[in-house]
């Protein structure tokens, strides 16, 4: 094994990196706000709305990505109507194009993890907003929307990071991010494993920077799970329960 | 010239691409089966190192599903399609030989789908066994059931009720991802797929029968996982 290699293919894959992350967070923040529509469309005992939703996340969860990545980049071009109409500047993109299936793919998933959220806002909290005066789109902005996003977060940083590795679907239409320029890279120097380990390395070490930010966020948001960092209030101990009971 | 229609297209008839899509969906079905099984055996052997291993074991076991966790799917399949060739060369030299040995994509998929899913596999099967409650095992070791006979009789089939379900998840995960080894060139479902486009030039009705096969599939399998579910918890009283 060649280890000078190893630093002449991590500067060359690490360009790919940009390419990458914008893939993972145009289509993760896009399809965020799908998700909460169609979660919302589950939740609201409309029938037809919740039929739609239900039929959108059997198509986007019941088949493979690379499927929907091809029909949209090839299935859509072959069709006039498409190539004359104001979206083909975008369909013709590669760029766009995984942008798009990513999107539509990644709000399948997250609006069940939305959904889960706000299954589980307590009743307690939404009455207690109720009698403080407060309905309809102020009480879901400022009391259920934040409890379900707090209770979301977790699975959704585990979303997230299935986006940054299906972002690797996009090298086979062509876009040079991190393994489209792994895959070129083999094909020039023949240095199957060294290659692919420096790619595997980046991924990784993209997801652990990303699971360490989510988990940041988790710890931020649950203020009242911490241990208090006051001492000055004495709390009950064993001992001190009993002798009270 | 007229156009020929989707069900044109995708008919059983003369000329028609029916019979060779069906005959991709059946290999899809084989490699995910393959992948699959390779899966399990990685992640019980994983399973096993992380709940009963000694250090040394679980570090490793832990390392590997944190290191198949967090790369993709793809550059773990193209690590073995280009990888599996560059070492079966190796090893062939080693042997005399001068030529170049190529490890065959349907080999090279259904190793890389179930080392991926063998991470996933380790994790349900360890959740499973954490189900199991001690009650049970410590009742197979007081009527004197050796470790094996217990292993065989109560651990392994309360572990594969606890995980049916999560079997069931990592099952469509690897369904699709087998769709990823038709860059390998293997003729899988999504191949012909793209086969039939380039041929007739009718992209869009091709990957639009293979979305519906796939969902085919993943239909069919998730009512039998639910039947076997309902099957295996037969003997648990709820609520």
């Amino acid at each position: 094994m060649d280890f000078a290699f190893f630093w002449e293919a991590l500067l060359t894959l690490l360009p790919g990196v940009p390419k990458t992350l914008q893939l993972a967070f145009l289509s993760t923040g896009l399809g965020a706000i799908i998700a909460l529509f169609l979660a919302m469309m589950r939740l609201s005992g409309i029938k037809p709305l919740d039929w739609f939703a239900r039929a959108y996340l059997f198509v986007f969860r019941g088949s493979p990505l690379l499927v929907q990545i091809f029909l949209i980049y090839y299935g859509l071009s072959q069709f006039p109507e498409v190539r004359n109409s104001i979206f083909w500047p975008l369909l013709r993109d590669p760029f766009w194009c995984a942008i798009i299936a990513l999107t539509l793919n990644t709000a399948a998933y997250g609006s069940e993890v939305i959904r889960g959220g706000l299954l589980s806002v307590p009743h307690g909290q939404v009455e207690a907003a109720k009698a403080c005066g407060m309905s309809g789109f102020r009480l879901f902005r400022r009391i259920i929307l934040p409890l379900a996003i707090r209770q979301g977060l977790p699975a959704y940083g585990t979303e997230l990071i299935l986006m940054v590795k299906a972002t690797s679907l996009a090298s086979i239409i062509t876009i040079m991010e991190i393994t489209g320029l792994a895959a070129r890279l083999v094909s020039e120097t023949y240095l199957v494993i060294e290659v692919f380990v420096v790619a595997g390395a980046i991924y990784l070490a993209i997801n652990f920077i990303l699971t360490r930010l989510v988990q940041g966020l988790e710890y931020r948001l649950t203020p009242h799970l911490r241990e208090r960092p006051d001492a000055g209030i004495v709390m009950p101990t064993r001992e001190t329960a009993g002798e009270r009971a | 010239m007229q156009q020929p229609g989707f069900f044109e297209l995708m008919s059983f008839g003369e000329g028609g691409w029916g019979p060779v899509m069906v005959m991709g969906a059946l290999v899809t079905v084989i490699l995910a089966i393959c992948g699959f099984t390779i899966g399990a055996v990685f992640g019980a052997f994983a399973a096993w190192a992380k709940i009963a291993g000694n250090r040394t074991l679980r570090v490793t076991a832990d390392v590997y599903t944190t290191v198949l966790r967090g790369i993709p799917d793809l550059l773990v399949i193209y690590l073995f399609y280009f990888g599996g060739s560059a070492f079966l060369t190796w090893v062939g030299r080693l042997f005399g030989s001068d030529g170049f040995i190529g490890l065959p994509g349907f080999a090279a998929g259904a190793l890389a789908i179930g080392i991926t899913s063998g991470a996933q596999h380790t994790e349900v099967f360890r959740g499973a066994y954490r189900a199991v409650a001690a009650g049970e095992i410590e009742a197979a070791i007081a009527t004197g059931m050796p470790r094996t006979t217990r292993f065989r009789r109560i651990i392994a089939p309360l572990v594969l009720r606890h995980a049916l379900p999560g079997l069931g998840n990592v099952w469509q995960i690897v369904l699709k991802e087998s769709a990823l080894v038709s860059v390998t060139g293997v003729v899988e479902l999504l191949r012909q797929a793209q086969v039939g486009a380039g041929s007739t030039r009718h992209p869009f009705e091709f990957y639009l029968a293979a979305a519906m096969l796939y969902l085919v599939i993943t239909s069919i399998s998730s009512a039998t996982f639910r039947s076997a579910e309902t099957y295996f918890n037969r003997g648990v009283r709820r609520g």
